[in-house]
């Protein structure tokens, strides 16, 4: 990755599934490494189980907050149906997570509300961001939390995770 | 990166953004009412030192305290929603009059897109209207920059300013630096009824002080950095502003723009100048065309969107289009359906409304969900405080009694007074309030009912049964709704009745209250599939592929409603709570 390109994430799902989490994470992983980072959050009634989607762009100097239609590098899919209903966004050649996420299901018996951490993990195989930043950034946004599950979820997802190009979609 | 550098870059909202920069600007006081996207900025600054900040019973009154507090010298700030400005019209329209005496910056947080409103008004008319400029960012770092600027032009011009946030800045977050705070003392307050007593003959002399005011706006408008022409490719130029610049820069980088930070006064003789050095002017707004008109009337020929691009919120992949002269072509994709959270109370009073069919005036909170299918049970909802109002109109003209909903914190936010006024004009009905001890939509934000300040002290609590009772309701009544048989009665007997009574529906919000007890077992074979359970419209209820129901013991509360609903005891329950109820 060329820091004068602009990296675009597209996280979705519904409300309470770790969507804006996610988003936080990796938005904080981005700031620490030092890129212009905007997030964007689409949450009207996220907490009661509707959709969510969060736009995460970062790069040399970013612009506008959201994803422009067809531009994004990455969709993060926690639920299918958001997927689909956002797939446009995806552009030609862009990676989507659709496969982690049901690699992260089978790989979590148990421990699924870390998903996120895991499809982070996933995603951090791309993306030229340190695995210390990627840490650093977990335990600001989940408040040292878990510190040890939140760490092993993320690296098995980042040995486990390996995404689908969208002209395969 | 060492710790220290971390510490001071920090990765902020819009809101949040603003608010840092309003304190390091030495601002003392702020009032708000919860309401979405604007919640967070208050929520900022009651975490600041050195600021008083609180939640106020509603916008008019946080409009007023802030302004007051301006007058006597500290630098205030209001924030709200859109709408919420709405209810502050009433001073907000004089404060121009009179003016500030400390600088006051008046936080309008916009909702293009309406992701969770019930209207999307255009609020920069509002400093058009009420004669106030108005200061736009574009970026949540700019929020922080430009509410600096904005606090001493306040002064600098003894106008209040209207400051425009949209969901989209104020819902962004984005890295920035933050800087210490500066000190800046208290100015003096000094009696003057002239400029602040506005009785007829003062008012008429403040007018013209306004309109003198308006004058030097203007050429302030001309020259401040704010308005700022960024020239390059001269074959377009773009005028726009807040966060449409910064959808034109990134669809079209090499254009040239003329960024309005400051909208109102609109700068004619800066606009004029910009139009003669490019070949094509587009004007690029979200909403409705305030900066179109403007540059219209300063006899500027410029492209516009067309009407269709008024409705809903802009983004990037819509300019060409918008250049092209084409109409939009929407396409937002079919969003989830929000639902009620699993073991809400409100979802059993939407459960009894339902079967009692009766119309239900409803009001502005979580439980406007009830509108929605499977439950269908709520029929109106306008405004804050219209769950009252409303229904007595409507009973009025349909001859029969009705019910009206209004949540505890919406209750004392503009209930009070429509409960007043239906007990003066001989009004009759059922006003539920769906009291869950909390303001939930926005954020579960503390209220005047709860006895918790904005800082979770404690406080004095408004008891909401004294309070009906004082109003002169001749019936109040108390009852758990998440006993669903006793609430049925309970509202079937006060429908009947032939005065005006209050039900306060009283059971914590399950966001803050997270007991959960036994998740009910299930019988298949007592299961005669009339699926009387999923209209509750639970989401930890489930209808399999078999026709059987499931239910999801990662969301299930225990809170029994199921239970309470199955005619055939399919659905049974060991759970205390469910125990007691039943």
């Amino acid at each position: 990755m060329n820091k004068k390109d602009i990296v675009n994430i597209l996280f979705c799902g519904r409300g309470g599934q770790g969507v804006l989490a996610a988003a936080e994470v990796c938005g904080w992983a981005a700031v620490l490494s030092g890129f212009h980072v905007k997030k964007s959050e689409m949450h009207g009634m996220a907490q009661r189980g509707g959709s969510v989607e969060s736009h995460l762009r970062f790069g040399k100097e970013v612009f506008s907050p959201l994803i422009p239609k067809g531009e994004a590098d990455f969709i993060i899919p926690f639920d299918g149906e958001e997927f689909i209903r956002l797939k446009s966004f995806l552009k030609n050649n862009g990676v989507c997570l659709v496969d982690d996420l049901n690699r992260g299901k089978g790989a979590l018996k148990g421990q699924g509300r870390y998903i996120n951490v895991f499809l982070l993990g996933a995603l951090s195989r791309y993306l030229s961001i340190d695995k210390q930043f990627w840490f650093e950034a977990i335990e600001i946004v989940f408040a040292g939390k878990n510190p040890r599950e939140n760490k092993g979820v993320f690296l098995k997802g980042r040995e486990q995770g390996g995404g689908t190009k969208g002209d395969a979609l | 990166m060492d710790k220290l550098l971390s510490n001071r870059v920090v990765f902020l909202s819009g809101d949040e953004a603003l608010a840092q920069g309003a304190y390091e600007e030495g601002l003392r006081f702020a009032a708000s009412y919860p309401g979405t996207p604007a919640s967070e900025i208050l929520e900022y600054l009651s975490c600041c030192k050195g600021v008083d900040a609180q939640w106020s019973v509603n916008e008019k009154v946080a409009f007023e305290v802030a302004l007051g507090a301006s007058i006597a010298g500290w630098r205030a700030l209001y924030a709200s929603k859109h709408v919420g400005i709405n209810v502050a019209m009433d001073p907000l329209m004089t404060s121009a009059y009179t003016g500030v005496n400390a600088g006051f910056v008046v936080v309008t947080a916009d909702d293009p897109g309406i992701h969770s409103s019930q209207n999307e008004q255009d609020n920069r008319f509002i400093a058009k209207f009420a004669k106030i400029p108005l200061i736009e960012p574009s970026s949540p770092a700019e929020a922080r920059e430009f509410v600096k600027v904005a606090l001493s032009l306040s002064e600098e011009f003894d106008t209040p300013v209207l400051f425009r946030l949209t969901t989209r800045i104020a819902h962004t977050k984005e890295n920035m630096v933050i800087g210490a705070r500066k000190d800046i003392p208290s100015r003096e307050f000094r009696v003057d009824t002239e400029k602040y007593v506005m009785v007829p003959r003062n008012a008429y002399q403040r007018h013209i002080v306004l309109e003198e005011k308006l004058v030097r706006l203007q050429r302030y408008s001309e020259n401040t950095l704010l308005n700022r022409m960024e020239l390059k490719n001269k074959k377009i130029g773009f005028i726009t502003g807040g966060v449409s610049y910064l959808y034109a820069r990134e669809m079209y980088p090499d254009a040239s723009f003329l960024k309005l930070g400051l909208g109102f006064p609109f700068p004619e003789r800066k606009a004029k100048a910009f139009a003669a050095r490019v070949k094509e002017v587009v004007v690029l707004e979200e909403l409705e065309p305030f900066l179109e008109e403007q540059a219209r009337t300063a006899g500027i020929r410029c492209k516009t969107k067309k009407a269709s691009y008024r409705i809903g919120e802009l983004r990037p992949e819509y300019i060409p289009d918008i250049l092209g002269g084409k109409d939009k072509k929407e396409d937002p994709g079919r969003l989830r359906k929000p639902v009620m959270c699993p073991g809400c109370p409100h979802r059993a009073v939407f459960t009894v409304l339902k079967k009692l069919k009766t119309v239900v005036s409803g009001d502005i909170g979580c439980y406007t969900l009830g509108a929605l299918p499977p439950m269908n049970s709520l029929h109106t909802c306008v405004c804050m405080g219209g769950g009252i109002t409303i229904m007595d109109g409507m009973s009025r003209a349909l001859g029969r009694n009705i019910a009206g909903v209004i949540g505890d914190s919406t209750f004392v936010h503009s209930g009070i007074t429509g409960l007043i006024n239906m007990v003066y004009n001989k009004a009759k009905g059922v006003v539920i309030i769906l009291d869950n001890g909390t303001t939930a939509m926005t954020g579960n934000q503390p209220h005047p009912a709860t006895g918790r300040t904005v800082k979770k002290e404690e406080t004095a609590r408004l008891r909401l049964e004294e309070l009906c009772k004082a109003c002169g309701v001749a019936a109040v009544d108390v009852i758990d709704p998440r006993n669903i048989k006793v609430l049925e009665s309970g509202v079937k007997k006060r429908l009947e009745g032939d005065v005006l009574s209050v039900i306060i529906a009283r059971a914590p919000c399950k966001l803050i209250d997270r007991t959960r007890t036994d998740v009910p077992s299930y019988q298949a074979q007592k299961c005669k599939k009339c699926y009387l359970c999923l209209e509750i419209d639970c989401p930890a209820l489930i209808k399999e592929e078999s026709g059987l129901i499931e239910i999801n013991p990662l969301y299930c509360t225990g809170c029994g409603l199921c239970a309470q609903v199955c005619p055939f005891k399919a659905i049974g329950c060991g759970g205390k709570v469910f125990k007691n109820l039943r």
